[in-house]
């Protein structure tokens, strides 16, 4: 059995004629200490299949386990990062944290609960700022707070629901090393929600594609055997990524993608380089036959 | 000095700000604008009420008189003040010789019984304000210990809300002149202790007050409960944190910006309120005052009706203003509130 298990789990809103099922059909099983990232369009119902992983919500139809144990409410177990970090504005970066490790560990001394709120304020590098409020912070510095406060219950599983998905791309890059720095540190199962294919790539194990909705499944899942720690520049020109990368991309676009509502025009450049015609042909390339685009160009997939 | 800055924004002294600025010579010209805008124009303003007010008090003619202008209301109110003063010297005189009376009675007899008297003159014109104040103050806090409590609960659960509604809708508009005589022939029903630690006529008064000013706080309350961001209660839910504590740490602190906008209008409603339910129950405070005033009718009557006006509306200035300034240090939102 593993560790965290969905079986057959399907959701859906409404009742009768107006019913949209979101999610039908998903089968997730996820091992002991793995990071698992899954993709999907926006709009797919990433966020309702975080929230019955999270027990925020009950599936429809099937079961949600976690060490064998059927989830029916949310816990401290399964801390979730919100997209839109979910911190309490009236509250420091320390007291956000205090709140949850007070409920969490409400049986250790208070000195003890202290050192465990710096450690993970630490962790997360934001010792300085432990006094500011939240609307004091950048969105990086928020989203951090978010994990460490995640991290400091000290849950079973950590669930990252498109948590780098609002910020801008350096700060992102920043971010997802350290996410991966973290997962390293801790060795916690991990399941990461993002429309960010590279992103998966960078940090997970394993990537699961979610296919486009209504009534959206898990595709094939993909194992990322790129060794850690992953160099980002490196990685860009790692055969493994791009074949990754295109089994997960053909998947989303193909079997998974959005039903087509209308059909649009393939343009097909000619095969044929412009090239400079006052310079006499075969100097440049060495024959008198124009030159072909397929020849000197490799074609890479794009996309959006 | 830029703290200094901050400190007079956050109390509501914007117009003293470019005064700041001038002397850390911070744009000279724009600040002197900004004071051009923010004094000198109230200030014209003010004259040319001033102005309007002293024609029509020559060429209005009243019953008793002429209408009362500027000046004579300006004359009342020192006159008004005199008398607290010579009130104040006439009762310490008072107590002065009820002590040396009491000496030379303990020297003729060390064990006979001595009875220690009050003092009972009239109440000046600023006894009268503070047990205006006090009587609002009393009523206020009444309606908010009721209504935030119960706004809490409405915002919360929409059966509970579903159910208070009726009687929020109904009893809002209801006049506070409309209350009091309830109020009164309930208090009379039921207050009736032997030594009586408040007038009946002050706690109709307040009852009246607390009733009217009630609805503001318990809808703002309810309101702002009820529209606390979802992530927040998800994270009370993730933590498993109890029904007290999430209402404790979660609803409480995310709903108090309305709360206080609540107990805000409250407050000022209470204090409007007040003058009709003092006129009627007779509570001394300033509605009595205007109202004995408004009865006796003499030459100065209508000076001193003036000067309560502007002492109620003076006061009802300052009473918003605190509240703003209270408002604005609970608010994390850091949101403009005017």
């Amino acid at each position: 059995m593993a560790f965290l298990e969905l079986n057959n789990v399907s959701k859906g809103y409404g009742f009768g004629p107006k019913r949209a099922e979101v999610l039908r059909d998903i089968n997730l099983h996820i091992n002991e200490g793995e990071f698992v990232a899954i993709v999907g369009y926006s709009g797919a119902g990433k966020t309702t299949l975080m929230s019955l992983i999270a027990g925020l919500q009950r599936p429809d139809e099937g079961t949600v386990t976690l060490r064998g144990e059927t989830v029916t409410e949310p816990s401290p177990d399964r801390a979730i990062v919100f997209q839109n970090y979910s911190l309490l504005p009236w509250l420091s970066v320390f007291e956000n944290i205090a709140l949850a490790v007070d409920e969490v560990f409400s049986d250790w001394p208070a000195d003890k609960r202290r050192a465990h709120i710096e450690k993970y304020i630490a962790m997360v590098n934001l010792t300085p700022a432990r006094e500011k409020k939240p609307n004091e912070l950048s969105g990086g510095m928020r989203q951090r707070v978010s994990v460490a406060r995640a991290l400091a219950m000290d849950p079973k599983i950590l669930l990252l629901d498109e948590p780098l998905s609002a910020l801008d791309a350096l700060t992102r890059a920043v971010l997802q090393d350290e996410i991966a720095r973290i997962w390293a540190d801790s060795k916690k199962t991990v399941v990461l929600i993002t429309n960010d294919v590279d992103e998966g790539i960078m940090v997970a194990d394993r990537i699961i594609p979610l296919s486009a909705g209504p009534g959206a499944t898990l595709g094939p899942s993909v194992q990322v055997d790129i060794e850690r720690p992953r160099d980002r520049r490196a990685l860009n020109h790692d055969p493994r990524f791009k074949v990754i990368r295109k089994e997960i991309i053909t998947y989303l676009l193909g079997q998974g993608g959005r039903p087509k509502a209308s059909v649009t025009r393939k343009l097909v450049l000619p095969d044929i380089e412009p090239e400079d015609l006052t310079i006499p042909r075969g100097l440049v390339s060495g024959r008198l036959s124009p030159i072909r685009r397929r020849e000197i160009k490799q074609e890479t997939v794009e996309v959006e | 000095m830029s703290t200094l800055i901050k400190t007079c924004e956050s109390f509501g002294l914007n117009w003293f700000v470019p005064f700041l600025r001038l002397a850390k010579r911070d744009n000279p010209n724009e600040q002197l604008r900004q004071i051009l805008l923010n004094i000198g124009v109230p200030f014209l303003a003010v004259l040319v009420f001033l102005g309007a007010w002293s024609w029509a008090a020559a060429n209005v003619k009243v019953s008793f008189g002429s209408l009362p202008g500027p000046v004579a209301v300006w004359v009342e109110t020192k006159n008004l003040w005199a008398d607290h003063v010579a009130e104040r010297a006439k009762e310490s005189e008072f107590y002065k010789r009820q002590a040396e009376r009491k000496k030379t009675f303990r020297a003729e007899s060390p064990t006979g019984e001595w009875k220690e008297r009050k003092y009972a003159g009239k109440p000046t014109y600023i006894d009268q304000i503070f047990t205006s104040l006090k009587t609002v103050f009393t009523g206020f806090l009444i309606a908010a210990f009721i209504a935030v409590p119960l706004g809490i609960l409405c915002g919360l659960s929409k059966v509970f809300n579903t159910a208070i509604n009726p009687f929020i809708q109904v009893f809002k508009p209801v006049s506070p002149l409309a209350w009091l005589p309830i109020v009164m022939i309930m208090v009379s029903a039921l207050y009736n202790p032997t030594e009586p630690m408040f007038e009946k006529s002050f706690i109709s008064s307040a009852f009246t007050v607390a009733l009217c000013s009630l609805w503001p706080a318990l809808i703002n309350t309810s309101l702002g409960v009820a529209s606390i961001d979802n992530d927040y209660l998800n994270v009370a839910r993730v933590l498993k944190l109890g029904w007290w504590k999430k209402v404790r740490k979660i609803v409480i602190p995310s709903a108090l910006p309305l709360i206080f906008t609540g107990l805000r209008l409250s407050l000022g409603v209470g204090w409007m309120v007040l003058i009709a339910a003092e006129m009627l129950a007779q509570n001394p405070g300033l509605g009595k005052f205007v109202w004995d005033m408004f009865q006796n009718g003499s030459s100065q009557t209508l000076a001193q009706i003036m000067v309560a006006v502007f002492t109620i509306g003076f006061i009802g200035f300052f009473l918003d203003r605190t509240m703003m300034v209270l408002q604005k240090a609970v608010s994390f939102d850091g949101a403009a509130i005017r």
